[in-house]
């Protein structure tokens, strides 16, 4: 059994023009120490999905079906009394925005204790102490100072970093990371991801990594999902993926790197923009922007702008393209008929 | 910390200064004080010797730098009616005022963070919907209007017949909703327990306490609705943010999420305003003193305006701007003493 094992998940808003579903049939595992990276454009759903996991979606938001056990337990129906024991102990979360996540009213030692108080039966003295250390772990300056500073008196750098060691002070079994690096300094990005990965290593714990940096995806992560409007469109091995991207989607995002343009010309771009949840294209959603609708005839596939897409297998990934489908029904055929 | 007390001090002084100027300027248009304080009969020749005793009919810039001179030195001239130190006169009704202030804002305190971090938490439940609509009415209705219905229900008393008084269902309703009016409306009672000076205490005995309590409510409630719908905005506001989303992540209870993690930064800007509001109050106790004939300065200043008392009125106004002032500081001092990133004076961190 996966240490974490996401089948199905639903995710729904409930708002005043209706329902939006913000998640539609999300599944993925994560073992012991595996790390996964989840990416996407903006509004794909990603960050949803990280909160969804520990059930921190707030209203109108809710999980409308589907299930996420952890260790057997299905967190998506247990009670908030029973989640808040996992909540930062077995799965701690690292937000987007350091200047944000942190009390700006309350010192970094108080956050750090409060949270190790709240699972664990120790005396500020004890925690203070585990604390420091967790400090010392992620390579702050000065760590005994900074137990009594304010957020407010901290580098962008140095309060993700702290973020870092407060997700690993209970040593927890998963981290989420919500794009732990996006709102730094380009110079500390690397920084930051080398030190979760390391730490990560040094741990074993695993890390669902919500990026749409493909870069560093490939570098960190051993499996991804690609997500589009609410939806995986492609899953599985992050080498396989980006070395051979099936999905016309994924194709683009990785044409779109800037060291895939010509020096001179301008950068690739996937034409248009990512739909609003509230308004799908029929079929394929991504049928609007994508090149490769028109079949080898010339004619435009019907089933794109028709039928949503089903997954298959191709490979160690799983694809939900009608293209992809076709093609590999060719292939089987001209095998068979061989 | 000691530059920051002495740049309010010059503060203060400067407020006094201004609001000196603007009281002795309005005084031509208050009435003749000479007619208040003699009478219709005594001779227009002895008003003129008294007038000219008073140095009324020395020019403005004249009796304003008499004035300021003598104030210099702490003599805020004497009342025209108490025939004694304004200043004394003040000092004399200061207590029952600060007492009247200080219950209305230990009620407002003690209700509108329960009540506001409530309906911030819940603000579907019919409970919070109700304190919503209650604190718009109690927010329209103006004081003296809240102190007169206070003493028609609990001091003068109403009798409901409402329902039939044959049941008992209606009898027990109408007795429920009826009251017996035995709330003291008048004055400060007479088991005042003497502190200091001029320093009697309501709040020492039952009797005292009761008399207060009515005065306390009705100063109490204009501010009260606005600070809970004020504490409400902003917990509903911070409950939106990052780090109470990531408090939450973190497994903490909710109970420290919203009571240490929320609630703090909701205060922030709330004691900014309870700070301005508190001297507010001082100047709202003038109606509830008149309704509840409470022996306070309000009370003392509606008088010296109707007597075209000119020292007191001013020294009056200038007390209370120096309240302002005061309150200003003691709220800053707390301020900066409840959010880190405020640091008082320019001291190294």
């Amino acid at each position: 059994m996966a240490l974490l094992e996401v089948s199905h998940l639903d995710v729904r808003f409930a708002l005043r023009q209706g329902e939006v579903r913000a998640l539609r049939d999300i599944n993925f595992t994560l073992e012991r120490g595996e790390r996964l990276g989840i990416v996407g454009e903006s509004g794909a759903g990603k960050s949803v999905a990280a909160f969804s996991l520990l059930n921190l979606i707030a209203k109108p938001g809710y999980i409308a079906g589907g299930s996420i056990k952890f260790e057997g337990q299905t967190l998506n129906t247990m009670s908030e009394r029973g989640l808040r024991k996992v909540r930062g102990n077995r799965i701690s979360m690292i937000f987007q925005d350091p200047m944000m996540t942190l009390n700006p009213v309350l010192s970094i030692g108080e956050q750090m204790v409060e949270c190790l108080k709240a699972h664990r039966r120790i005396s500020t003295k004890e925690a203070r102490a585990i604390s420091l250390d967790k400090l010392r772990q992620v390579q702050i300056p000065s760590p005994e100072t900074r137990l009594d500073q304010y957020p407010h008196e901290l580098s962008g750098g140095m309060r993700q970093r702290i973020i870092i060691a407060i997700a690993l002070l209970l040593d927890p079994d998963i981290i989420i990371a919500d794009e732990p690096t996006t709102a730094l300094d380009v110079t500390i990005q690397a920084e930051i991801m080398a030190l979760l990965l390391e730490l990560c290593e040094q741990h074993n714990v695993g890390l669902i990594l919500i990026t749409h940096d493909l870069g560093v995806v490939s570098q960190v992560t051993q499996r991804m999902l690609v997500m589009y409007a609410g939806r995986v469109i492609e899953q599985g091995l992050t080498r396989e993926i980006i070395n051979d991207p099936q999905h016309p989607y994924t194709q683009g995002l990785i044409n779109a790197l800037p060291q895939m343009a010509t020096p001179g010309e301008k950068l690739n771009q996937i034409r248009g923009s990512m739909p609003s949840l509230s308004n799908l294209p029929s079929g394929c959603a991504f049928h609007p922007r994508c090149d490769f609708i028109n079949r080898a005839d010339g004619q435009p596939r019907p089933a794109c702008t028709q039928q949503v897409p089903e997954f298959v297998e191709s490979g160690n990934c799983r694809v939900a393209c009608h293209m992809v489908a076709e093609m590999l029904e060719d292939r089987r055929l001209k095998e068979e008929t061989r | 910390m000691i530059a920051f007390l002495i740049k309010r001090l010059m503060h203060a002084v400067l407020v006094m200064f201004v609001i000196s100027v603007l009281a002795f300027a309005i005084q031509d248009n208050l009435g003749d004080p000479v007619q208040q304080m003699v009478g219709q009969s005594v001779p227009e020749s002895e008003r003129e010797a008294i007038r000219e005793r008073l140095g009324l009919n020395d020019s403005f810039l004249v009796q304003y730098v008499r004035f300021a001179k003598n104030a210099v030195q702490g003599d805020f001239g004497d009342s025209y009616f108490y025939r004694e130190p304004a200043l004394e006169v003040i000092a004399r009704h200061l207590p029952a005022t600060l007492e009247l202030v200080f219950a209305a804002t230990l009620i407002i305190v003690i209700f509108s963070v329960p009540i506001g971090v409530y309906s911030a938490i819940k603000p579907r439940s019919p409970l919070s919907r109700l304190f919503m609509g209650a604190s718009i009415i109690g927010i329209s209705i103006p004081v003296f209007l809240t102190a007169i219905l206070l003493i028609q229900i609990f001091s003068i008393g109403i009798t409901i017949t409402l329902f039939p008084e044959s049941t008992s269902w209606g009898a027990w309703l109408n007795g429920l909703l009826s009251t017996e009016g035995n709330m003291p409306s008048f004055g400060r009672g007479y088991n005042l327990v003497h502190v200091v000076g001029h320093w009697d205490t309501n709040l020492a005995t039952w009797n005292g306490l009761q008399h207060l309590v009515l005065p306390a409510v009705s100063l109490a409630s204009i501010m009260l609705p606005l600070f809970i719908r004020l504490i409400r905005a902003e917990m509903m506001e911070v409950l939106q943010s990052e780090y109470v989303k990531y408090a939450r992540a973190k497994g903490i209870s909710m109970r420290r999420v919203y009571f240490v993690h929320a609630l703090k930064n909701t205060m922030l800007p709330v004691i900014t305003v309870g700070g301005v509001q508190i001297g507010t109050m001082v100047a709202y106790t003038i109606l509830t003193e008149t309704v509840f004939q409470w022996p306070g300065m309000g009370l003392m200043f509606l008088d010296a305006i109707n007597r075209a008392d000119i020292p007191l009125i001013v020294t009056y106004l200038m007390i209370v701007g120096v309240i302002f002032v005061v309150t200003n500081t003691i709220v800053d001092l707390i301020y900066g003493f409840v959010n880190p990133t405020v640091k008082l004076t320019g001291k190294p961190a």
